[in-house]
């Protein structure tokens, strides 16, 4: 089994400040992390090599110092890793990254699954995982919070809906997009940290991957970004005063007068 | 203060904090009070490679030494304790084995034991031959091929948990301390059996039980190093090497308990303000620092000084365990001073830090053998000098 796990490399906090002049995130000054949902997606393909056999590779596309995302997923026990930088593909918006991603998935080659976490932290679009698996053209499955039953030609997992869960049975190859719910990322282990601290992350360019300068970068970016903002808040909080007596009664009157129940 | 330790060394630190802060610490009151024994945690311990960290390459070590050791017992000290404990004692099994094992014992159990995937114990203790091992009473007779072991070790470390241990046992009474052998003895051996799980004031993760040998035979091939009498030399040439381990547990468990007073005296308000801003609490903080930073740098250096390869280090070694350990015990104990009432509540984390504590004045030698073996070591010096 040859899985492949998208990571990316995100600024290591939730709360992204965003230039408003330029529409983009600021990253000056901000620590890089590997984005927490795809170490639930390292974890999850580690498994599956540890139950079936096979190697992990993991691909990221990225400024150079991406490469230290990769190696944290080295030191987790990953086999490869691959980065895709290129100055051509800087200011790609999620339809060219998922080109670019597809077309390293194509040169790594024979890859039965691959794994990304839900979203992002930092865009939040959750829109590159199903991306990729269509310019592959290959099933996908969203939101997978448990794999029941995988072996060499197909797979069953359960995805999570706002209801409760569907569950999905695919062919395989395909691609999964995984959330918090379905493992506990395990630690680095230090011999994992060494062979990390030791590699060499190759470094693919477009030319490298085949890919058609038209649909990299800002030139393959249909995404016209007018304004980024953080959205107001709309509802407010009420603080009820006086006794406990008091304040039930107050919360139960508004509760009431709300039509709640 | 910077120890300006390698790379490596910052990785083995860096990873047993994780571990310590992320996966031991929530656990450390529950493990407290349960006493079980933490399984899971020994087995996120041995994925991360930290078992091995002092066990030579070869056998599937990192290659590094007793410092090494030493870095992760306090990281993991500064959490739980108990947790440190189970961890360092299978290591302390294990030392007579790398000290004085022959290679076939070496490569048959090492490996195992550097991947956590075996657990190892040291049974030397007994009920009436603890600080004096001549009056140990486990005995083994040779017979054929096989030793017989009689006997009871109590207090063992592990003891139950482990699956490897290396079992002190008389094979000629009349020659005293160089009448005691070292035997490998494992898990299941038919004869050899477990007495109750002790009920202990402290470090109560760990397990401690009696290990009962009632015509248990060994095989000739696991005697230490295949040579007789022994066993007092490997018990001493291992505590050499293991007690600046109980210095770095003392300074972990003084770490916990500083950090823990140092933030609880900036938000607790008395008198309306920060009781950090009385100088009778600043100058007890401040003592505790300076008293942990003394302890830590002696433990450090001894442990340095045994991985350069120095000759003899017994007196080191016991200053290590010795000054160390007393210090835990008064830098918690002023820990438990300075959150008042709360710090004697189990809700709060410093009474079960006091109680850690004190048990590294008594095993591995308790503080008063440390001062004879200190004391000795000086007047031998002197007079070969003459």
């Amino acid at each position: 089994m040859k899985i492949v796990v998208c990571v990316k490399q995100v600024p290591d906090t939730t709360e992204v400040k965003i230039n408003p002049e330029t529409n983009t995130l600021v990253r000056e000054g901000v620590a890089s992390v590997v984005n927490p949902f795809d170490m639930y997606a390292v974890e999850e393909a580690l498994r599956i090599k540890e139950k079936l056999g096979g190697t992990v590779v993991a691909l990221s596309m990225g400024p150079p110092q991406a490469a230290e995302a990769l190696k944290e997923t080295i030191a987790m026990g990953v086999d490869e890793a691959v980065l895709l930088s290129d100055r051509a593909f800087a200011g790609a918006d999620t339809l060219a990254t998922s080109y670019a991603l597809a077309k390293g998935i194509e040169k790594i080659g024979d890859v039965d699954l691959i794994f990304c976490g839900k979203q992002a932290i930092d865009g939040d679009t959750a829109q590159v995982g199903p991306e990729i698996a269509e310019k592959l053209g290959i099933p996908h499955v969203t939101y997978v919070k448990k794999i029941n039953e995988i072996n060499e030609t197909g797979l069953t997992v359960e995805r999570m809906t706002e209801e409760g869960f569907e569950r999905v049975k695919l062919p395989l190859p395909a691609l999964l997009t995984v959330v918090k719910e379905i493992n506990e990322p395990r630690l680095p282990s230090l011999k994992g940290k060494m062979r990390a601290k030791n590699i060499q992350v190759p470094v693919w360019n477009a030319e490298m991957i085949n890919a058609d300068p038209g649909k990299i970068g800002l030139k393959g970016s249909p995404t016209w970004v007018k304004r980024i903002f953080i959205p107001e808040m709309k509802c407010q909080g009420e603080i009820f005063d006086g006794s406990p007596e008091e304040q039930v009664k107050s919360l139960v009157d508004a509760i009431l007068s709300r039509k709640i129940v | 203060m910077d120890y300006f330790l390698t790379e490596e060394q910052q990785m083995i630190k860096d990873l047993a904090r994780r571990i310590a802060d992320e996966k031991v610490a929530p656990r450390a009151l529950e493990l407290d009070e349960t006493g079980e024994f933490p399984w899971d945690l020994m087995k996120i311990i041995a994925d991360a490679d930290l078992f091995g960290v002092y066990l030579p390459e070869e056998y599937g070590g990192l290659g590094g030494g007793v410092f090494e050791q030493c870095l992760v017992v306090e990281e993991l000290s500064r959490a739980c304790s108990g947790v440190a404990v189970s961890y360092a004692a299978s290591g302390l099994g294990c030392m007579p084995i790398l000290v004085l094992g022959s290679e076939e014992q070496k490569k048959k159990y090492l490996p195992d034991i550097a991947s956590g995937k075996r657990l190892a114990a040291f049974a030397a203790t007994e009920a009436n031959a603890g600080s004096d091992p001549a009056g140990m009473e486990t005995s083994a007779v040779l017979d054929g091929d096989h030793y017989v072991l009689n006997g009871t070790k109590q207090w063992i470390t592990n003891g139950g948990e482990a699956e490897i241990y290396t079992v002190m046992a008389v094979t000629d009474k009349k020659k005293g301390p160089r009448g005691i052998s070292c035997f490998i003895v494992e898990k299941g051996t038919p004869g050899f059996t477990f007495g109750k799980k002790e009920n202990k004031m402290g470090i109560r993760a760990s397990a401690t039980r009696e290990l009962i040998f009632s015509d248990c035979r060994i095989p000739k091939e696991n005697l230490l190093g295949g040579k007789e009498g022994t066993g007092f030399i490997a018990t001493m040439r291992t505590f050499d090497r293991t007690r600046p381990g109980i210095g770095a547990q003392a300074i972990g468990i003084a770490q916990g308990a500083l950090d823990a007073a140092l933030k609880y005296a900036r938000e607790r308000k008395q008198f309306g303000q920060s009781i950090s801003s009385f100088q009778a609490i600043q100058h007890m903080l401040a003592d505790m620092a300076t008293q942990l930073e003394a302890a830590r740098a002696l433990v450090y250096a001894t442990a340095r000084m045994i991985d350069a390869g120095a000759k003899n280090f017994s007196k080191e070694s016991a200053m290590a365990k010795l000054f160390a350990s007393d210090t835990a015990m008064k830098v918690t104990t002023d820990a438990v001073q300075i959150f008042g009432g709360y710090g004697y509540m189990k809700e709060y984390p410093v009474e079960k830090m006091m109680r850690d504590a004190k048990i590294t004045q008594i095993y591995e030698g308790t503080n008063q053998i440390q001062r004879n073996v200190i004391a000795l070591e000086m007047i031998k010096e002197l007079a070969s000098k003459k």
